[in-house]
């Protein structure tokens, strides 16, 4: 995609959603958007390490719950604005995302992938033994009371998660088309050929888990505005894990629009079928779609795409 | 070729119990053509192996151009001018031929190349080596032969004063052979040194200046090529006699 491309979708993004606040009646839909959003997010986050490394993070959970969790911490101890909450959990989780990257990089495949699981149990279980922050029983927010110039707080909470996830495409696309992207594709390949072209591929993994950790306290930074209730089970749910690695599965790990159409296709269909059907379907929806994808089509939808309309994602 | 290049002393590796290499000392000089040859296990791919840092040796030292390279990660080592291919051939099986080649460019490299060079860089060096015309190719859509040269390609493209050739004409037939030995010999004209490991003897014996044997772990002999196929010990170590 060009880059004048891109960037008029992104505004153009932006300013729909703008528009949306204007016109759009019923806030359910602003909370479905938000709920799609928020994957979205975690989708693209996973995909820096998972897609363009090769690393496979089941701990997605872990990050977006210390996102959440920092903003209880911080809203309760100081009272902070949401977007000193937000840089607040980018600082925090990126900095977990540089030690657990530092502890568990020397590990490949599926330890790697254990390792991560057992990271976000090990912070759960600190949270659940946490009383300032509510422990087990959870922490009640309270809407706060100014939204702008938007008619709700829901508007307003969607356009930050908006905004938010816009910037986070961005970056993950600047990141996969750079000097930096290539020496991620490289590790992905093969790490011992990476190193000796001269890749530093313990550094690039770090930066690569920091950047996914930091994206994904962001995307879980704004969460208990939005639910107004936190408690470990709710901000720790696996759901969460798995879906931030079936998006980029279903639309695509090598590319930067995989998981952004992954997340739009499953988290839409997800929201539709809770309202419509159950939301226990939810679940099981994924589950199918991931069965299928790996064993159709392995290169997800972006992989699809290229079959058969030939190169030009690129 | 008086300069030495690379001085190896002292150099032992241990795999538990197992003494890969024991006491090795190799002197190469700048811009000399050396043959690595040893029957199968005889520690040749771990000796380069410890040169270019993929293992850490458990004793003795590597200086490279003066510098004591032995406990630098193989990133610097590639970026000081080390650069080797595989035996088994490790394409970056997602990237075309030409991307294939950024990635040393703009890595290993990068301090001897202009970045808006890059792609005439790779273009260059695919051409060497007889791969332009696969330039945007996907690299795990590739041959055999062309792979080997993918390789050599990747490994110049890291722009070495130093190419440690691991088996790049294994498997290839003999017209394949004389595809790539004239490029090793193009390379070392222009003034890369390099240390060829091969099991082809006839390959290894018309490059190489100078032969170094190995086996189980240790230098038995060392000379120019005609002198070490008449050595009774490398008779003894490949022949079993």
């Amino acid at each position: 995609m060009k880059p004048a491309v891109f960037w008029s979708s992104l505004v153009a993004a932006l300013i729909a959603g703008l528009v949306f606040t204007e016109v759009g009646q019923n806030d359910y839909y602003f909370n479905a958007a938000y709920v799609v959003l928020q994957a979205l997010i975690m989708a693209v986050a996973w995909n820096i390490l998972g897609g363009f490394t090769g690393y496979v993070n089941f701990g997605s959970a872990g990050f977006f719950a210390v996102g959440a969790y920092t903003t209880i911490a911080l809203n309760k101890a100081f009272g902070l604005p949401l977007p000193l909450l937000i840089a607040a959990a980018a600082l925090v989780c990126g900095l977990i995302g540089l030690g657990v990257g530092y502890l568990t990089l020397r590990l490949k495949g599926v330890y790697f992938a254990i390792a991560t699981l057992a990271m976000a149990i090990v912070i759960e279980t600190l949270v659940n033994n946490w009383a300032y922050v509510g422990g087990a029983k959870g922490s009640y927010m309270l809407t706060p009371e100014t939204h702008l110039w938007f008619d709700s707080y829901i508007k307003m909470l969607f356009m930050v998660m908006l905004a938010l996830a816009l910037a986070s495409v961005a970056v993950s696309r600047a990141l996969s088309s750079s000097r930096l992207g290539r020496g991620l594709a490289a590790i992905r390949d093969d790490e011992v050929a990476a190193e000796c072209s001269g890749v530093p591929t313990l550094r690039l993994k770090l930066v690569s888990t920091t950047v996914m950790g930091a994206m994904m306290g962001v995307a879980g930074a704004p969460y208990p505005f939005f639910v107004t209730f936190v408690d470990p089970v709710s901000a720790f749910n696996l759901f969460i894990a798995v879906n931030s690695i079936a998006m980029p599965m279903i639309g695509g790990t090598a590319h930067w629009s995989g998981p952004v159409l992954g997340a739009l296709l499953v988290g839409t269909a997800q929201e539709l079928i809770t309202v419509t059907i159950s939301s226990e379907l939810n679940v099981l929806l994924v589950g199918i779609m991931l069965v299928l994808f790996i064993t159709l089509a392995p290169q997800g939808i972006v992989g699809l795409a290229r079959k058969y309309l030939g190169r030009r994602l690129r | 070729m008086s300069d030495v290049l690379l001085r190896v002393t002292n150099l032992s590796k241990r795999f538990g119990g197992f003494v890969a290499l024991e006491n090795v000392a190799l002197d190469v000089a700048a811009g000399e053509r050396l043959g690595l040859i040893g029957p199968n296990g005889s520690g040749k791919t771990t000796l380069i192996n410890c040169i270019s840092g993929a293992l850490l040796n458990d004793e003795g030292t590597i200086v490279f151009e003066g510098r004591d390279i032995t406990r630098l990660p193989p990133y610097r080592r590639a970026r000081l001018g080390v650069a080797r291919s595989f035996q088994i051939p490790k394409p970056f099986a997602s990237m075309t031929v030409l991307e294939n080649l950024r990635v040393p460019l703009e890595y290993a490299a990068r301090a001897r190349v202009e970045r808006r060079r890059v792609a005439d860089e790779a273009m260059r060096v695919l051409e060497l080596v007889g791969l332009k015309e696969r330039a945007n190719e996907q690299s795990a859509g590739l041959t055999q032969v062309d792979m080997r040269k993918l390789e050599l390609a990747r490994a110049l493209a890291a722009k070495p004063r130093l190419l440690i050739s691991d088996e790049a004409m294994a498997g290839l037939s003999g017209s394949e052979v004389d595809e790539v030995l004239p490029i090793l010999f193009k390379l070392n004209q222009s003034g890369i040194t390099i240390i060829m490991i091969e099991h082809i003897m006839q390959a290894v014996m018309r490059f190489s200046q100078r032969v170094v044997c190995l086996d189980a772990g240790r230098i038995i002999c060392e000379g120019a090529p005609d002198q070490i196929v008449r050595d009774p010990g490398v008779q003894r170590a490949y022949l079993g006699a």
